[in-house]
């Protein structure tokens, strides 16, 4: 998904009337819920009431193979899941795939977004270039980096006189995926970051070198404080999206290798085992898990959570 | 002076190594679409023989041209419906007061962190039971409701940008209502439009989850879904080379979108996350 970020900002529009309602502002009250209806109703029948759903399901042994033996278990099914290591050993690949990938996406995207405010000549052209991981389908790019990597037909194994199979093993299987990732993402997580450095004055860094601040005082004193904004949405969004993964790693292997992640198992579950109960449980999870992801975010930078330019 | 300057060319090399890593994958992938099959295996970077028959042999195979199809008016229907819903939305929430507007911004902002493949298995049920599995309007339903926050956030940004006064001016100077929007607020509103289609179009072209869950035989599934279910010659033979044309083929529209759109890709992008 793409960019948005905290909405609480208020919106300066129209002259503001509190005391008593006049009839103008009646009627743009109603205008206001008018126009947003249709996409609040799409919204929320489309993801509130399958969510409702899914939820229900978990609460039942739902098997679509024995359809007779359906019955309501409680929540037995969240036993199962959370005791189950397979489970716990998922949540740990999720984690790993997000953290190094979203790490790395954080210092490239950094120097990028630094190179690109620098850069005086093809300002459009190595913009363009930049972008293009970002607009190529998930799934190419999964395809692209996995023929590199593969022995039979890779050229990444014979420029290193590779003789076994990378992809045959879970550390070259982690690579390729957490590769392929940053390869997509960084672009998207640079143009945030772009935005941001684009707000930090130029007056600040010249007042900060006449006291005699060097470039790495500089980035570490005027840049970073006045990007974190930028910073903590593009690593919200970016996290939140990594924890999501699933188009590479099925291109990849489908979780082989000890690659499996939340959502390939997911819908490993749900839909080569047709066990929707089960599956529903871990929809359910990974559903939780994202929000308390979020929640900490907003936690933790909370104070700071306005973006910038707040006007 | 030394100092700026092997710090320019720091910086020069640095944009090299990106252009170079940005470049890589997409020079790799269209070498193996044009790779004979006898030296598909020879992990060259570069084709070594050149051979144009897995373009022709994916355009005769139905299930990539199908896809092909699908994929293109999956992705444009869902984005003229999100927009158009959003657009409602957006102006609402630039223009007018009303109660609950930070209510629907926090819920779009909710559905946007929505992990998609939890729908999955509600959606598949629902789906088959009510016969809109494996139909495009069974993804057309799904992807336009991820791209409507993602388009109420760049639309609204945008929209808070138009200077609404010359709606008045322009009546002031004698312009009926119709006039004064279609003459005036049109041509300032249509940029951040077209910058969320663009947007928008390339979410709905990019996704895997649905289209490989909630499809199953050529009538619905796009090209994402279709290139992982690509036959090979034999069951144990990866067809390679033809995923390599197809996904250049389905790559190629979205590098034009990105050269010819940078600019506006990259004010929808940062609009909607830097101004909220």
């Amino acid at each position: 998904m793409t960019a948005i970020t905290h909405p609480a900002q208020k919106v300066v529009s129209g002259q503001s009337r509190k005391p008593r309602l006049t009839d103008r502002a009646r009627a743009e009250r109603r205008l206001g819920w008018m126009l947003v209806a249709p996409a609040v109703i799409v919204m929320i029948a489309v993801t509130v009431y399958p969510i409702i759903n899914a939820f229900i399901l978990s609460l039942q042994r739902a098997d679509l193979r024995f359809p007779q033996a359906n019955t309501f278990i409680g929540l037995d099914n969240y036993g199962s899941v959370l005791g189950s290591s397979l489970f716990w050993q998922d949540v740990y690949h999720t984690l790993i795939i997000t953290v190094i990938s979203v790490a790395f996406e954080l210092v490239f995207g950094m120097l990028i977004a630094l190179a690109m405010h620098r850069v005086i000549f093809a300002r459009g052209a190595v913009r363009a270039i930049a972008l293009i991981p970002y607009g190529i389908v998930t799934v190419v790019a999964a395809y692209s980096w996995r023929y590199a990597l593969e022995l039979d037909s890779g050229w990444i194994p014979k420029l290193l006189g590779l003789h076994t199979d990378p992809l045959a093993t879970s550390t070259g299987s982690y690579i390729g995926v957490i590769v392929a990732e940053i390869w997509k993402t960084t672009p998207f997580m640079a143009l945030l970051l772009l935005g941001g450095l684009a707000l930090v004055p130029d007056e600040l860094h010249e007042a900060a070198k006449v006291d005699g601040a060097s470039t790495w005082q500089r980035f570490w004193k005027i840049t970073i404080p006045l990007m974190k904004p930028a910073i903590l949405v593009a690593l919200l969004f970016r996290t939140l999206d990594a924890f999501r993964i699933y188009d590479t790693v099925v291109i990849f292997n489908n979780g082989a290798h000890n690659t499996e992640t939340l959502s390939v198992l997911t819908s490993n579950q749900l839909l080569s085992r047709l066990n929707l109960g089960l599956g529903s449980t871990v929809a359910v999870l990974l559903f939780v898990m994202v929000g308390i992801i979020a929640f900490m975010f907003i936690k933790v930078f909370g104070a700071n959570a306005a973006p910038g330019g707040g006007d | 002076m030394e100092t700026t300057l092997s710090k320019r060319a720091g910086w020069t090399g640095a944009i090299v190594l990106l252009v170079v890593f940005a470049l890589v994958p997409v020079v790799w992938i269209i070498s193996l679409s044009l790779k004979d099959p006898t030296t598909i295996g020879d992990g060259s970077f570069l084709p070594t023989k050149f051979t144009w028959d897995n373009y022709s042999s994916i355009f005769s195979q139905s299930i990539f041209t199908d896809a092909l199809r699908n994929s293109i008016g999956i992705a444009l229907i869902s984005t003229v419906i999100a927009v158009f819903i959003a657009c409602f939305a957006a102006y609402a929430i630039a223009r007018l007061n009303f109660p609950g507007k930070n209510v629907v911004l926090i819920a779009s902002l909710g559905i946007a962190m929505f992990p998609p493949i939890s729908l999955v298995g509600p959606l598949y049920n629902l789906w088959r039971n009510i016969g809109l599995y494996d139909t495009w309007p069974g993804l057309i339903i799904p992807y336009m409701t991820f791209a409507l926050p993602l388009s109420i956030f760049i639309l609204s940004a945008f929209f808070r940008e138009i200077p609404w006064e010359l709606e008045q001016a322009a009546q002031v100077d004698g312009a009926t209502p119709l006039q004064a929007f279609v003459k005036v607020i049109a041509p300032l509103a249509a940029p951040g439009i077209f910058t969320t289609a663009i947007l928008v179009f390339l979410f709905c072209w990019n996704d895997f989850v649905f289209a490989s869950t909630l499809t199953s035989t050529n009538a619905a599934q796009t090209v994402p879904a279709a290139l992982a279910a690509f036959p090979g010659a034999s069951q144990f033979t990866q067809p390679i080379g033809t995923i390599a044309a197809a996904a250049v083929v389905v790559t190629i529209p979205v590098v034009i979108i990105v050269l010819l759109f940078q600019r506006r890709i990259v004010s929808g992008l940062t609009a909607g996350a830097v101004k909220g």
